[in-house]
């Protein structure tokens, strides 16, 4: 089995765990290469059709390329999705940093969206490999009422036996691509020939190797034109997937203050 | 939108290494994990920079252990809270380096951790030597069935290299680890904070001449799902796609392929298995091994549903009312007899009773006691019991069907895995050597049950005894077993309270299926659910005619 064959099945694995676990889940779709690759995995764990709803936290401030490809394999995919407005950044907590301000209004538009549609369950395509606080994460990671995640009493997890049933008011993050990494998703990608927002490839020396909104994510100097490219490009490189996130390296813990407070 | 692929994309061959840190709080397990990227160039730049920022804000040198400890809480204190996993490369293979904390407190965490490993090296500071905690990993780890362990003798720049410290404390853990079953593949004297036998040999070390830790590693093997194992397939869940059904699940071990003939326990009931389905491929599958997620449909229509286990006929899985299990206990609320839980096997979940506490196990003597309550974090041979078959084998036999998670409410509390089974259907040498005789549908094993159920003087058992004359009158064998026979005989133990009164039905349905004679049986059976379990196991074999009666 290789490598790939073997994340493929993990992950289809959770998600079946997911649909069948979980009353109301929902798949986040961010239109990022990974949750690209979250909904072809889904598409191959239900045959074809993804039996719950697919949701786009939206601010409203993406890459115009972003809302082309949203359109587009929205339909394509016969996905159901739902992309209301976040609240605006008027609403988040003012003492975080500016950056990370835009992004906690994807965790309030989160918890609109659970209070809107009772959703009890939320499937994210995070990976432990993008981001150190993520490496800590479960597959199944419980959250309070306010969507606030425990690090310090996380339940234990094993053997895929994973923490199914919750008291009333706590949701669940469901993460099928946790075990990932970027470079195992550019290969799973280029493999099963999955479409990508064309941003992730270099135009003028330059290209978005991660993908957030408008103004808080920057390209990183590129020439890789290509899925080959950037996988050579990922093999050599000393640079963090992240680096061109602002609200990273705001401050020490600004992504762990985020993420304790119910971002994905 | 969509791009081009040209076919320069080499995919990884085999899957990244799972390799867990275990040992003593403080022992260096971080700074190992941190030390073992640096020097096998792992890291990017900008994170080594970062590093050394965050280091010397608390007025440290570089601190490699802040690496995994990504939380300001486990920085601010200098421990690890949670497991964390990373990505190294040494010149054999791709390695998954999952990072445990040794804290007594996060006992589950580091349990969460290793469930997933293949090796795991045991660290042991060289000046403080071993401890208590040392020994509960590594008993854990041979519990689980880890057995590939490296032992790292950390911090030898504090006993200035000293080769009798290392030689001692190497023989001490090695004779502990001998104790529960592990011979350690290699034990190296390291210097985490300084890089010594990690990637790279010792220089002030010149007198040891094994091998270095990444060498250590390489040298140890994958372990993927074993796919010459028994097929074990359990159902994960049932999807309906056009007009067919699809069962889905993953082959926990052995393989399968289009126009294999599965049994499906509980009920026994067998169907060649018509197709692989999947959504997005070219050619169509035929065949899936252990580790493959895969969607079956069959060439008969049966009543599956999750939890179900599928098997080859002839290689079967226990299906045991009780089992012997060895715990791990990771609740604050001790363990006690008549404790009821949940069992989790991969997809099948059992409300099992804690009947009996066999003998508790101190991890750090080895010897074995009898107690009457397991603490937290403790290790015991417990005996479970449940009312439905629970489908399972034992660990030593094929581990990922023999293994399981302990739940109580909605908390994972502990472990467990299956030493033995109990009181199974198959486990009668009598009943397996009697020449089968074919009777009724059940062309397995040529047995069938007839069921006579009514109110208590309705004259079941004069039907019986005279259904049983007529049988033998045509050459059919046949066995009455009645309600009072069965307690008598089979359950000994219980009485005539609701719950005993609902196990005895349970019984003659559980025990006929393997029978090969012809047989009736006519015990009380006043529910519909105790009716609905017993048609259950004896899916086919069974005609049913008063079905009327609802459960109180």
């Amino acid at each position: 089995m290789s490598e790939l064959d073997w994340l493929e099945a993990q992950s289809i694995y959770i998600l079946r765990e997911a649909y069948n676990r979980i009353g109301k889940p929902v798949l986040l779709w961010s239109l990022g290469k990974d949750s690209n690759v979250m909904i072809w995995l889904a598409k191959k764990a239900f045959l074809g059709s993804i039996p719950f709803p697919v949701m786009h936290l939206d601010t409203g401030l993406e890459f115009p390329e972003v809302y082309a490809f949203r359109d587009r394999y929205g339909a394509e995919w016969s996905l159901n999705l739902i992309a209301d407005l976040c609240p605006p950044i008027e609403e988040t907590d003012p003492t975080l940093p500016p950056a990370s301000r835009l992004s906690a209004r994807k965790t309030l538009g989160l918890k609109q969206a659970l209070a809107r549609y009772g959703f009890s369950g939320v499937i994210a395509g995070i990976r432990r490999d993008e981001q150190a606080t993520r490496g800590k994460e479960r597959v199944f990671s419980p959250r309070a009422e306010d969507g606030q995640w425990d690090f310090r009493d996380q339940p234990p997890e094993f053997w895929d036996q994973f923490t199914t049933e919750y008291p009333a008011g706590v949701h669940v993050r469901v993460h099928p691509l946790l075990h990932w990494t970027e470079i195992d998703i550019w290969r799973y990608i280029a493999r099963e020939r999955i479409p990508v927002v064309p941003l992730y490839f270099a135009r003028d020396g330059k290209r978005y190797r991660s993908l957030g909104e408008i103004g808080i994510t920057f390209p990183i100097e590129s020439q890789a034109k290509d899925i080959p490219a950037i996988i050579r490009e990922l093999e050599s490189t000393r640079e963090p997937e992240r680096a061109g996130r602002a609200m990273d390296h705001e401050s020490e813990d600004a992504f762990e203050r985020l993420r304790v407070a119910g971002y994905m | 939108m969509a791009h081009d692929v040209t076919p320069l994309v080499r995919a990884p061959r085999g899957r990244a290494m799972p390799i867990v840190i275990v040992g003593h709080v403080d022992h260096g397990k971080s700074t190992l994990v941190g030390r073992l990227l640096h020097d096998t160039n792992s890291l990017s730049d900008a994170k080594v920079a970062q590093l050394r920022v965050m280091s010397a804000k608390r007025g440290l040198d570089v601190e490699w252990s802040f690496l995994l400890d990504a939380l300001q809480v486990e920085r601010d204190q200098g421990i690890t809270v949670d497991t964390t996993q990373v990505w190294f490369q040494s010149s054999r293979r791709r390695y998954v380096i999952i990072d445990a904390p040794g804290h007594r407190e996060f006992l589950r965490n580091m349990l969460t951790g290793a469930a997933s490993a293949d090796a795991a090296i045991l660290v042991v500071d060289a000046k403080i030597g071993v401890s208590e905690q040392t020994r509960r990993h590594a008993y854990l780890l041979n519990l689980i069935g880890l057995k590939q362990v490296i032992v790292a003798i950390n911090k030898m720049d504090l006993v200035g290299g000293d080769r009798d410290r290392f030689d001692g404390l190497a023989s001490e853990v090695g004779e502990y680890l001998a104790g529960i079953g592990i011979r350690p593949l290699a034990s190296v004297p390291v210097s985490a904070k300084h890089g010594d036998n990690i990637a790279t040999a010792s220089l002030s070390m010149p007198w040891y001449r094994g091998p270095t830790l990444v060498e250590a590693l390489d040298a140890h093997e994958s372990l993927p799902p074993p796919a010459r194992g028994p097929l074990r397939f359990p159902v994960q869940d049932v999807y309906r796609f056009g007009d067919r059904r699809a069962i889905v699940g993953r082959i926990e071990s052995g393989r399968l392929s289009v126009g294999d003939e599965l049994r499906f326990a509980p009920h026994g009931a067998t169907s060649r298995i018509a197709s692989i389905e999947a959504w997005g491929r070219t050619e169509r599958q035929i065949s899936a091994e252990a580790g493959d997620s895969v969607a079956l449909t069959l060439e008969e229509e049966l009543f599956v549903e999750r939890g179900y286990l599928a098997s080859r006929l002839d290689e079967r899985p226990f299906e045991a009312s009780a089992v012997i299990a060895k715990v791990f206990w990771l609740d604050h609320e001790p363990l006690v007899a008549g404790r009821r839980l949940s069992l989790r096997i991969n997809t099948a979940q059992y409300d099992v009773a804690v009947s009996a506490i066999e003998r508790v196990i101190d991890v750090d003597t080895l010897t074995e006691a009898t107690a009457d309550r397991v603490d937290q974090n403790g290790v015991a041979l417990v005996r479970l019991q449940s009312k439905r078959p629970m489908l399972v084998d034992s660990f030593a036999s094929s581990p990922r069907t023999g293994r399981g998670a302990l739940v109580d409410g909605y908390r994972v509390v502990g472990g467990c895995i299956v030493e033995r089974a109990l009181m199974t259907s198959a486990d009668s040498a009598a009943e397996r050597q009697s020449a089968p005789v074919v009777f009724g549908s059940n062309e397995e094993n040529g047995g069938a049950v007839i069921w006579l159920t009514g109110l208590s003087g309705a004259g079941k058992s004069t039907l019986a005894t005279a259904l049983h004359r007529r049988l033998a009158a045509r050459g059919l064998r046949s066995h009455v077993l009645d309600g009072d026979e069965l307690r008598r005989v089979l359950s000994g133990d219980l009485d005539f309270s609701a719950q005993a009164r609902s196990e005895p039905r349970g019984l003659p349905a559980g025990r006929s299926r393997n029978l090969p004679v012809a047989r009736s049986q006519g015990p009380l059976c006043p529910c519909q659910c105790g009716r609905d379990q017993a048609v259950h196991r004896c899916f086919g074999a069974l005609r049913d005619t008063d079905r009327s009666r609802p459960c109180p």
